[in-house]
């Protein structure tokens, strides 16, 4: 995988991703258009600079970096910027979605997309599992790093601490894990949800690194995780606290959790699409 | 004489430790998880030899499960243990997604199934994990019936490629079968042949089976017994051989008769043979405080239990 270095470049990448992901979701009028296009500028940065991997996919990863995705309604990031690098054909992501479909609503196994690795969905479950690989790969005295996201809602969920605690006692020191912080879940802000209170404070006190990050600024997301690669390897899990914007690059989506789960129609879908350069050429 | 004899007794969860110390000895990609339940689970002998490989997870079976999940990932083959309520029912979303629909090479390893758990209560007596498991697709559900044979099932899912359920017991119990039994997944074993009734029994009950069938022989009655150790995928050709011979069955089993081993055998007759099936097993209750066999006695999972209602289906033929 030839790794872009040109910020301006990754730029022009994550336009056309956020012309596949809201189009992927008008075409079938569902799927999470709002965390999708919120976390674009991270999942172009890691799959076309930060990840070294191969499109030409196998499960065991063995001698590549993983990443998984915990929050899994956000696949049509996932799947454009698969897509994108290799891993399948661009004009796949037409079938998102769809009957007979290798793109289900949520990422999956059973239909053998290539850099799928884990179904996720169900959520707070993406994390355990990224620490399992990890383990692995120590095991295996494979220095590639895993890389996870996860939602900040996702958060809510039990499970997630259960892994956090089990990290830090093991000192799983090769992972990169990154909350998605949008503030932002299907009943309103997390805010009036259920509060997250401080998380910098909460995964300290479990035993992590804590980075706080800009995850709308493509620059300083590559720098970020540059950073946290020098974390990694000193005794203790890394994680990356990076605040988006809910639905980044479509004016009429930004800050609000309403395009979560809720697709465009055709005008609203013409008018995202006149904000986002075609720089690929479309699928 | 008797058919099956046994000199001694023997716990089935020391039949899973034997089987996993074995697999640390001769396969470098066995890895084996607990939650706080090492000695209760007899993994002390994998983990005082395979430190690296033994992975202390707490009390925290979620993230075990999931975390098991992710070892596949880089060719492992992961064995979590717990007891079988905290390996089912507090976990299966857990299972359901990260494991089964993910199609993870994960062995799920449960003790302390059933009433014979004991004193501990309903809290901890898991009746309903046999069905929980089965009903996922992709998994292999496996109950033995004594020390031997959870060991060589043990030994035998680590050849074995797919999520898969193993579930074992308490109580020492008569340990009566061979030592070096050839463990086949899948594959209905006939202890006792027979032509007038069919007994299908799986786990603790097998042995009752076992007795049961000496007091039918002493009646004149030839019973059919036969050990599922695999739940799913059930032997559904050998248990339709079995039937459309002696024309009438029972169940055996330690376990709800509401999604058990028993209503597998009903749907496979159905379709294929239907014929009079008697159901041993707890009748839709959670379980109480007691000494298992006060216990196996009061719910109705004895051998005399197996003896009436092979009865009961031959009356019905």
């Amino acid at each position: 995988m030839n790794k872009i270095t040109d910020t301006q470049e990754l730029k022009r990448v994550a336009s056309q991703v956020r012309r596949d992901i809201v189009r992927m979701v008008h075409a079938v009028q569902s799927g999470h258009p709002g965390g999708s296009l919120g976390c674009t500028d991270f999942m172009v940065a890691l799959y076309f600079n930060i990840l070294r991997h191969n499109p030409k996919f196998s499960m065991d990863a063995i001698n590549e970096d993983v990443f998984f995705l915990s929050n899994g309604h956000i696949s049509p990031v996932w799947y454009s910027v698969l897509a994108r690098s290799g891993y399948f054909p661009v004009n796949e992501l037409s079938t998102f979605r769809k009957l007979n479909s290798r793109l289900q609503g949520h990422p999956a196994t059973e239909e053998h997309l290539p850099g799928i690795r884990i179904a996720s969905g169900s959520l707070g479950q993406g994390l355990s599992a990224a620490i399992g690989t990890a383990q692995v790969k120590k095991l295996n005295q494979d220095k590639h790093l895993v890389y996870l996201l996860m939602g900040d809602g996702e958060l809510q969920e039990g499970q997630v601490w259960e892994a956090a605690m089990y990290a830090a006692h093991n000192a799983v020191d090769n992972i990169i894990a990154t909350v998605d912080v949008n503030g932002q879940q299907i009943d309103g802000p997390t805010e009036k949800v259920l509060s997250l209170m401080n998380l910098r404070a909460k995964f300290e006190a479990f035993g992590w690194m804590v980075v706080e990050s800009d995850g709308n600024d493509m620059a300083s997301i590559v720098k970020t995780l540059e950073h946290c690669q020098g974390l990694a390897g000193k005794g203790r899990p890394v994680m990356n606290l990076m605040k988006t914007e809910m639905g980044q690059g479509v004016d009429y989506m930004v800050g609000t959790h309403k395009w979560h789960g809720i697709a465009p129609n055709d005008d609203e879908l013409a008018k995202a699409l006149a904000q986002l350069e075609e720089t690929l050429g479309d699928y | 004489m008797a058919k099956f004899t046994f000199t001694e007794k023997k716990d089935t969860r020391s039949g899973f430790g034997a089987g996993l110390t074995e697999l640390g000895r001769t396969n470098p990609n066995v890895v084996a998880l607990c939650a706080d339940l090492t000695g209760s689970l007899k993994m002390n002998d994998f983990q005082k030899e395979n430190p690296d490989r033994f992975f202390q997870v707490g009390i925290a079976e979620a993230n075990m499960m999931g975390l098991a999940a992710g070892m596949t990932i880089g060719g492992k083959i992961p064995f979590t243990g717990t007891f079988a309520n905290f390996s089912t029912g507090r976990v299966y979303d857990q299972i359901r997604q990260s494991i089964a629909y993910s199609g993870k090479n994960v062995k799920i390893c449960a003790s302390h199934a059933g009433l014979t758990l004991g004193e501990d209560g309903a809290t901890h007596q898991i009746l309903e994990d046999i069905g929980l498991m089965k009903m996922l697709p992709h998994m292999t559900v496996i109950n033995p019936c004594d020390f031997n044979q959870t060991k060589a099932a043990t030994i035998a899912l680590a050849s074995h490629v797919g999520p898969a359920y193993l579930r074992f017991g308490r109580p020492s119990v008569p340990n009566f079968t061979a030592a070096d039994q050839k463990f086949e997944i899948g594959k209905a074993w006939k202890m006792i042949e027979g032509t007038d009734v069919s007994i299908f029994a799986t786990g603790h009950m097998v042995w009752h089976a076992v007795e049961a069938e000496a007091i039918l022989a002493e009646k004149g009655i030839k019973a059919e017994v036969i050990n599922i150790h695999t739940i799913k995928p059930l032997d559904e050709s050998a248990i339709i051989q079995s039937v459309s011979k002696t024309r009438c069955a029972v169940s055996a089993e330690e376990h709800n008769i509401f999604g058990g081993l028993g209503e597998s055998i009903a749907g496979a007759l159905s379709r294929n043979f239907p014929a009079p099936l008697e159901m041993v097993g707890v009748k839709d209750s959670f379980g109480e405080s007691g000494t298992p066999a006060e216990l196996m006695k009061k719910y109705g999972l004895s051998t005399e239990a197996i003896v009436e209602a092979a009865l009961k289906a031959i009356g019905r033929k």
